[in-house]
């Protein structure tokens, strides 16, 4: 392949190009995410005043402030003296410029005494201790209202992790979406690994029109068996009495969903194992039963790993068979469901979106990252269904 | 909640063990029943071919009854329903299939799902092309590559609000906090909905669907690609072609198969998008497509059975040309083996 690469090079665009056009495109395609991540980070008031690529800059922020009162007011020779902090409301930060009308809240600089008219003057410090002085007392109740340009320093917290996952429920979603994903993994892989078997060293009749009808079933769109699988679903669960909506009912489900591609990546990958290896150990005397256990398993793993992966992501990822066959209580609702649920109540709450969907997202990347190679293996195998 | 992490291990491991049990204990009675004797050859050999016969029955069983009760049995009864009323118990001919043709709803879907498989299929086709021929030049090719095919992992809900955020809209005059009005307003443009645009909203949320399956496509165009033999290219470097010739003379033509094969399992994935419209605009701002106006009319009023049926059929009917090819070229790799 290098030397294709270098032979186009010599011939091709120039290199710079090249290379500019990817990174181009790879940060295309990492922004959006790095988008949510990042905001899922910051803190409230922040993600809803600034655009989230400035979070690593302080940003400028106004923000209203109240001197303190007359009666606080100290007589220093002929002048009147209020002090304090304008941060004492505990927000922090440092100040730039302030002013005392709220169209113009940088009117003076920080640092430097500003004479207001009328024989008073105010100093506020970058770091929000204020001087106000005048050559008369103060009149009035009520402290002097001022506004402040604010530089806030980056900062980053967990808080919008800690309130979606106990307060929002992402949480037990989590949990949730585990306990249908594993068993709805694993499951399809035994039952499908067997039926590979049978389909590529067995004899049998009919096995040619058995390998079409599930080649045909892999693209059936999953539609066209929601009605009447509802129904069923209905009938079974009055017939026992119980609910229609259960894990086992959404276990059975993602099994047959993910069957067709199941056999027919690990039929493609068992049929080619070496002829010789299965004859030789029928020859030794070893039932089928034995020659799959002993033989055929071990050396398939890399097409199970290959589906495993497919089957996981798509259980994990899934919306539309979760609402359909599970409830929509607590107990039940699994990430994408709450996420949904989320994107309807909380619309414009960006800090709980984000986080929330950072945490859906984080066990895919890191089952992609871990295991990217297996993927694009079993991608490759079959890229019949491809989602 | 750690209850029910425990009863679910539990569960799953009792699932698992009861699957492999299934196959452990039918292969044992298997034997049982027909037992092979030293003494009595003929009975032996008798046995062993039964035993031959029924064994794959055996393994097969438990794959055909899911693929029958969930796949199969389903494509038939919808089909049935779609001749019967909303609750499924009166026949009443084709009378859901004139409501299709004549309902606006029916008719923006397939609009718009003609719209989607216009635009999406080709775009990411093309661009997964594109990134597969300029990552395989770069010494750093591979780390871009990953980055193109990380969304892949991500959700269609998850990608749905990440690209929300993107398309978040503040008034004028406030700051933007979505991307592409931040930009905008940046260039001195005004910001907008984008979602709420008719007719462009849904290039918008094909967006979402071309940056998920980019990635797909370029993984396998350029595993394509690097199965081209070296001889071809070599020979037209000698014969003068420059890199654009060599491109689209060259290599195009001989993964042309690989194409077809993205473009299908593309075209099927978006005949049933369904999460991106429903997390992005729920249907509103005409952006509905079929898989929505079918999951829609499952439930809408308490649910209608027929009309949904009918939707869902469609759906069905346009994938199986693709199905019958699959068919047809699984059965010929058969006869080739």
């Amino acid at each position: 392949m290098a030397s294709i690469a270098s032979r186009i090079r010599r011939v091709g665009l120039p290199r710079l190009i090249v290379h500019l056009s990817v990174l181009l495109i790879a940060i295309l395609w990492l922004v959006p995410t790095l988008g949510i991540l990042v905001t899922s980070v910051r803190q409230k008031d922040q993600i809803t005043t600034s655009g989230w690529w400035t979070a690593f800059s302080s940003s400028t922020q106004t923000s209203a402030g109240r001197l303190g009162d007359p009666s606080t007011a100290r007589q220093e020779g002929a002048n009147y003296v209020i002090t304090g902090s304008v941060f004492e409301g505990g927000q922090g930060g440092t100040v730039r410029a302030f002013g005392v009308r709220v169209q113009e809240p940088s009117a003076f600089p920080a640092d430097k005494p500003a004479d207001l008219g009328d024989g008073e003057t105010l100093t506020v410090k970058p770091d929000g201790s204020y001087v106000y002085s005048k050559n008369a007392p103060f009149e009035g109740s009520r402290g002097k209202r001022i506004y402040l340009s604010v530089a806030t320093p980056p900062a980053f917290t967990f808080d919008n992790y800690r309130t979606v996952v106990n307060a929002e429920g992402l949480g037990q979603s989590f949990i949730n979406s585990l306990t249908v994903t594993i068993p709805a993994t694993i499951i399809p892989i035994l039952i499908a690994a067997f039926a590979a078997y049978a389909l590529s060293w067995m004899h049998f009749p009919g096995r040619t029109l058995i390998i079409a009808l599930v080649v045909g079933l892999i693209v059936v769109p999953l539609q066209m068996s929601l009605i009447p699988l509802l129904r069923l679903y209905n009938e079974v669960g009055s017939f026992f009495g119980t609910s229609s909506k259960t894990y086992a009912g959404i276990w059975l489900a993602h099994t047959a969903f993910g069957m067709p591609l199941a056999v027919y990546l690990l039929r493609n990958y068992i049929a080619g194992l070496p002829k010789e290896i299965i004859e030789s150990a029928r020859v030794d005397g070893a039932s089928d039963f034995e020659i799959f256990v002993k033989i055929v398993l071990p050396l398939s793993f890399p097409a199970l790993a290959s589906f495993a992966i497919f089957q996981f992501l798509w259980v994990w990822n899934d919306l539309l068979i979760a609402i359909v066959f599970l409830g929509t209580g607590r107990d039940q609702l699994v990430l994408t469901g709450s996420l949904n649920a989320l994107l309807g109540s909380r619309g414009g709450n960006w800090e709980i979106l984000t986080a929330s969907a950072f945490i859906t997202i984080i066990v895919p990347l890191l089952v992609f990252f871990a295991l990217q190679r297996y993927l694009v293996r079993g991608l490759l195998a079959g890229s019949v269904k491809g989602g | 909640m750690a209850s029910q992490i425990v009863s679910a291990v539990g569960v799953m491991i009792v699932g698992v063990f009861a699957c492999a049990f299934y196959y452990w204990l039918s292969d044992k009675l298997l034997n049982l029943a027909l037992p092979v004797r030293d003494g009595d050859v003929i009975a032996a050999s008798r046995n062993l071919n039964r035993r031959a016969t029924v064994r794959p029955w055996l393994f097969l069983g438990p794959a055909l009854l899911l693929l029958a009760v969930y796949l199969v049995y389903p494509v038939i009864a919808t089909f049935i329903l779609s001749f019967y009323d909303r609750s499924g118990v009166n026949f009443v001919g084709f009378a859901n299939y004139r409501w299709a043709f004549f309902d606006d709803g029916f008719r923006q879907s397939i609009f718009n799902n003609i719209l989607w498989l216009a635009v999406v299929p080709a775009a990411c086709t093309f661009f997964g092309l594109v990134i597969a021929v300029l990552t395989d030049r770069i010494w750093w090719g591979n780390i871009a590559k990953s980055i193109v095919f990380m969304p892949m992992a991500i959700s269609f809900v998850g990608a749905s609000v990440i690209w929300k955020f993107i398309y978040e809209y503040r008034g004028a005059g406030q700051t933007q906090i979505g991307l592409l009005n931040a930009i905008v307003t940046f260039f001195g443009g005004d910001p907008e909905v984008w979602i709420a645009m008719p007719f462009w909203n849904n290039f918008f949320l094909m967006v979402i669907l071309i940056w998920i399956q980019t990635g797909f496509a370029m993984v396998i165009l350029s595993a394509a690609l690097r199965g081209i033999p070296e001889e071809t290219i070599e020979a037209a470097v000698i014969d003068g072609a420059n890199g654009w010739q060599i491109f689209w003379k060259i290599m195009v033509p001989q993964i042309w198969g690989t194409i077809a094969v993205v473009w299908t399992t593309i075209t099927i994935l978006v005949l049933k998008v369904f999460d991106i419209v429903l997390t992005m605009t729920n249907g509103q701002w005409n952006t509905m497509v079929l898989a929505n106006l079918m999951f829609d009319w499952m439930f809408r009023g308490g649910g209608d059975s027929g009309r949904s049926a009918v939707i869902a059929l469609i759906i069905m009917a346009a994938v199986t040309p693709i199905m019958v090819w699959n068919i047809r070229q699984a059965n010929r790799e058969q006869g080739g083996h």
